[in-house]
């Protein structure tokens, strides 16, 4: 029932080349200009002696391998994953395999998942498989080659290990190093041979991350560390209320701040260009700035929530239909029914979004953890007044983005480049540097949702209806993803409500798309951070309502779904699942599907007397089918269940009057260490194409702690984040 | 206006405002980039480097307030504990997007400079500062224990 209700509701690939192509314009090969630490030994060694077989692997004459990387590492271990498949193939030696990140290029470096180069949808690893395994497969039949030929034997006597190719029979051996100039003159071969999962030497074992080393020292190189001769540092202040514009500033007393160089108007609000971020910080300060207000938002989310209710009672389009569930409902023996609201989320990430631009008459060079390679060239490039193929663009690091640096808008990109070009467009290095203020304020939120569930009973209590209508802001909508909203139903609403995998006989469920000038995005998980939590959260009311265990209740509707049944079981199993707890203990279950990875997770939890909540242990079992970098995978898990946690227990962007009422980590508070549960991950052996682990462990730990919660004390909980009364 | 304080060993003296957080005169000024910047209001940690020995939020310190004293960043640590802390961090493979992994090694450092066997309040206590949005926060804690046996070792 799923598979042909994710057809329904999920966009074809094709859908999403057509979406990507209207933002992505033409893309042609640009080289590096900035020499970063890691690639002026590249570039250093581009001499005839390299081999670069195809645009993902480079191996030098000192036996180097880089892997190049299309997707950003912002944390999720995509660099470490993307060389472990490569070099899988290659059979490199994993101590000589560095990585690299890829120029913007979509003819070489297009995700296939969107048809655009870009990291999400927790695609990295799916886009991989083939690709990059044949790409180090390539590699290593020219090597295998040019070793047979020097040699002369038989290329089937050769073998290859940790970056040497053997022959046995002479007791020859050579390091691939050694062997670069001749592959390097040989035709790619059409066609290798891949490798049996049997033979894998660093698919599945653990492959420590390329990245922890400079990560534990110091050294790693975010955006906010690149230092350019001459640099600026230039602060924005934006309009406080969402769709506001500037109607006019007066910079005299920000000019007068020490440091201060420049303050420029851009179309997003007025820049403060210093020589420091502190002369920035202080210039921004006392900056004068009248706006215009007229089309800006000015509700208060309470006042948007109760139009969210009303509009719930009103029709809404279906985003799936099976049998009829409202007649099914109302001729029920039994009924069940129950809302859940979700607050705005900021992604919040560590590193505060930053990009260091340097633009002349000519040409645009971009630094920054880019997650959107190809949309942010062709933005910066029209803000620029330049063609694409002069905008270059170096990816560094991402101190975290959880979606927020992937935006069709390319927000931060356009500000550093308007702000460049409002200060005279003169070659000046300039950084733009938000502030965790800017980045609360900043919008592009997780969408508010209200969602209403109604349920029906047969007499022997068994479900046989099944109705959830959403209500709330579309992401897709108003931008070159539209194409993608199809019959008035944005995807990303309606994902795992519309695709829920329980076996139900009648199942309608409706989405009310509503707007408002707060602009929204994709959050880690996207639309299963708030339909999993509904869902789940429901089918345990269900399940009390028909007097069964939520385990075996939700176990008996999966017969068909035998992965998402499988990782249900497993978590149960681990668990302990009907092992008894004591007195104002309790335990709760989740289960979801988000971008073909399946997870299911219980969470114990202690509800003292005054009702504070201490998630104590959460058990998580997760199929992503074969398991590239098992400790990368349960790391995922790890922190998407910390995520997740910390957005249940106290994520909410509010507003009031319009303005956005929470400023920094003090009250937008999220997760720390104190908070943290103990996690087990346990991973399902599999034979199935690997897929994305960086968002799908965020969506059941919600549920499985609302869910543990009313085990513990018999409360339901229907509001996101959890009551003040029940914070730990 | 000047500030002379001690930099990782180094003698130094800073020409800058005094009023200029230290985080961003240790930055911008003294080009050293392994110290963040997370928030600025001593929330989240990222900014955390040691002055006499003490974990502290350098975004809220004025550069005047360190005049004379001993300042150690990511870079110039060489203690016996930090040099444990980090062979842990690497063991447990703790990072994820790293950022705020300079302030948490710092906090977990000095932690252990002054307790050898931190239980799990006591890390609770030390570590609660320091936010991580990735929240690698179950192998922070087990690191700072391997690192803790391994320094008695
Ligand atoms: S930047 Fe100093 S505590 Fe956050
Ligand atoms: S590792 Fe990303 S914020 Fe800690």
């Amino acid at each position: 029932m799923t598979r042909t209700s994710l057809a329904a509701v999920r966009p074809t690939r094709r859908e999403f080349l057509q979406a990507a192509g209207s933002v992505t314009t033409m893309a042609l090969t640009i080289g590096f200009e900035w020499l970063g630490p890691s690639r002026r030994a590249a570039a250093a060694g581009a001499s005839p002696a390299v081999f670069a077989p195809n645009a993902f692997l480079r191996i030098g004459a000192d036996g180097s391998v880089t892997v190049i990387a299309k997707h950003v590492e912002m944390g999720q271990g995509a660099y470490t994953g993307i060389a472990t498949v490569l070099a899988e193939e290659l059979d490199a030696d994993w101590a000589h395999v560095r990585v690299e990140s890829a120029p913007a290029n979509v003819k070489l470096y297009a995700n296939s998942a969107f048809g655009m180069q870009g990291t999400g949808g927790s695609s990295a690893m799916a886009n991989s498989w083939s690709q990059l395994r044949e790409a180090g497969a390539k590699g290593r039949a020219m090597l295998l080659t040019a070793a047979a030929k020097d040699w002369k034997v038989p290329v089937t006597e050769l073998t290859t290990e940790k970056g040497v190719v053997f022959h046995a029979g002479s007791k020859r051996k050579a390091g691939y190093g050694s062997l670069t100039a001749k592959a390097a003159a040989l035709p790619v071969p059409d066609k290798v041979t891949l490798k049996d999962p049997k033979d894998f030497k660093l698919i599945g074992r653990h492959v420590p991350r390329v990245d922890v080393p400079a990560k534990v020292d110091g050294t790693a190189v975010f955006t906010l560390d690149v230092a350019l001769p001459g640099m600026l540092v230039a602060l924005l202040k934006r309009p406080p209320l969402f769709g506001a514009t500037v109607k006019s500033f007066d910079p005299t007393a920000a000019s007068a701040v020490p440091g201060v160089v420049k303050v420029v108007q851009v179309p997003h609000g007025v820049a403060v260009v210093a020589r420091s971020f502190w002369a920035a910080k202080q210039g921004r300060d006392a900056l004068v700035v009248d706006w215009d207000d007229t089309h800006a938002e000015k509700r208060s989310s309470s006042e948007m929530m109760n139009e969210y209710r009303h509009l719930a009672e009103q029709p809404a389009l279906s985003a799936r239909k099976v049998g009829d569930a409202v007649p099914a409902i109302k001729n029920a023996a039994h009924t069940v029914s129950a809302s859940y609201e979700f607050p705005y989320l900021a992604h919040a990430p560590m590193e505060p979004l930053d990009a260091v631009v340097k633009l002349t008459a000519t040409s645009c060079e971009i630094w920054a953890g880019d997650q959107f390679q190809t949309v942010d060239q062709a933005n910066a490039a029209k803000t620029a007044g330049l063609d694409p193929q002069h905008v270059s663009i170096n990816t560094l690091y991402a101190g975290g983005s959880f979606g927020r640096r992937a935006n069709v808008g390319s927000d931060y990109i356009v500000e550093a480049v308007s702000i460049a070009k409002a200060y005279g467009a003169d070659g000046t290095p300039i950084k733009l540097q938000w502030t965790r203020e800017d980045d609360i304020h900043g919008g592009l939120y997780r969408p508010m949702y209200f969602h209403k569930l109604e349920a029906g009973l047969n007499e022997k209590k068994e479900l046989i209806a099944w109705r959830h209508v959403i209500v709330g802001q579309s992401i897709m909508a108003g931008g070159p993803f539209e194409v993608m909203v199809k019959n008035g139903i944005d995807p990303t609403s309606v994902e795992g409500a519309a695709t829920i995998a329980y076996e139900i006989p009648n199942i309608d469920v409706e989405l009310s798309t509503t707007r408002s000038a707060v602009p929204v995005l994709w959050w880690r998980v996207v639309g299963s951070s708030h339909t999993t939590f509904a869902v789940e959260a429901f089918i345990d009311e269900v399940a009390h309502a028909a007097g069964k265990d939520p385990f075996a209740f939700r176990r008996d509707l999966l017969g068909h779904e035998p992965r998402m049944k499988a990782v249900l079981e497993l978590a149960a199993d681990k668990a302990g699942w009907s092992a008894p707890l004591p007195k104002g203990k309790g335990r709760g279950i989740a289960v979801g599907e988000a971008f073909n990875t399946y997870v299911a997770q219980v969470a114990e939890v202690t509800v003292d007397d005054a009702g504070r909540v201490t998630v104590d242990r959460v058990v998580c079992a997760v199929d992503c089918g074969i398991p590239i970098n098992p400790d990368v995978i349960a790391a995922q898990m790890e922190g998407g269940i910390g995520f997740g946690l910390g957005a249940v227990l106290y994520g909410a962007i509010t507003l009031k009057n319009g303005r956005v009422e929470q400023d920094n980590f003090n009250n937008y508070r999220v997760l720390r260490i104190n908070e943290m549960p103990k996690v087990e991950v346990h991973i399902v052996p599999s034979a199935e194409a690997p897929t994305g682990v960086g968002e799908p462990g965020v969506a059941p730990i919600g549920p499985a702690v609302a869910n543990a919660i009313f085990a513990a004390t018999g409360t339901r909980v229907h509001l996101l984040p959890f009551p003040k009364s029940s914070k730990a | 206006m000047s500030t002379s304080f001690v930099l990782n060993g180094a003698s130094t003296t800073l020409d800058a405002d005094p009023a200029m957080p230290l985080l961003w005169a240790i930055r911008e000024v003294s080009g050293l980039h392994g110290t963040k910047f997370g928030c600025g209001m001593a929330l989240c940690g990222a900014c955390t480097l040691h002055v006499d020995g003490e974990a502290v939020r350098s975004c809220v310190m004025p550069l005047s307030s360190v005049a004379g004293k001993q300042v150690t960043t990511i870079e110039g640590l060489q203690s016996k504990a930090a040099k444990a802390v980090q062979a842990a961090w690497i063991q447990l493979q703790v990072p994820q997007c790293g950022y705020c992994q300079s302030g948490q090694v710092m906090s977990a450092t000095a932690l252990l400079e002054k307790n050898t066997a931190p239980t799990d309040a006591d890390i609770d206590g030390a570590m609660s500062g320091n936010i991580c949005r990735c929240a690698t926060y179950s192998r922070i804690r087990a690191a700072i224990h391997a690192a803790a046996q391994s320094i008695k070792a």
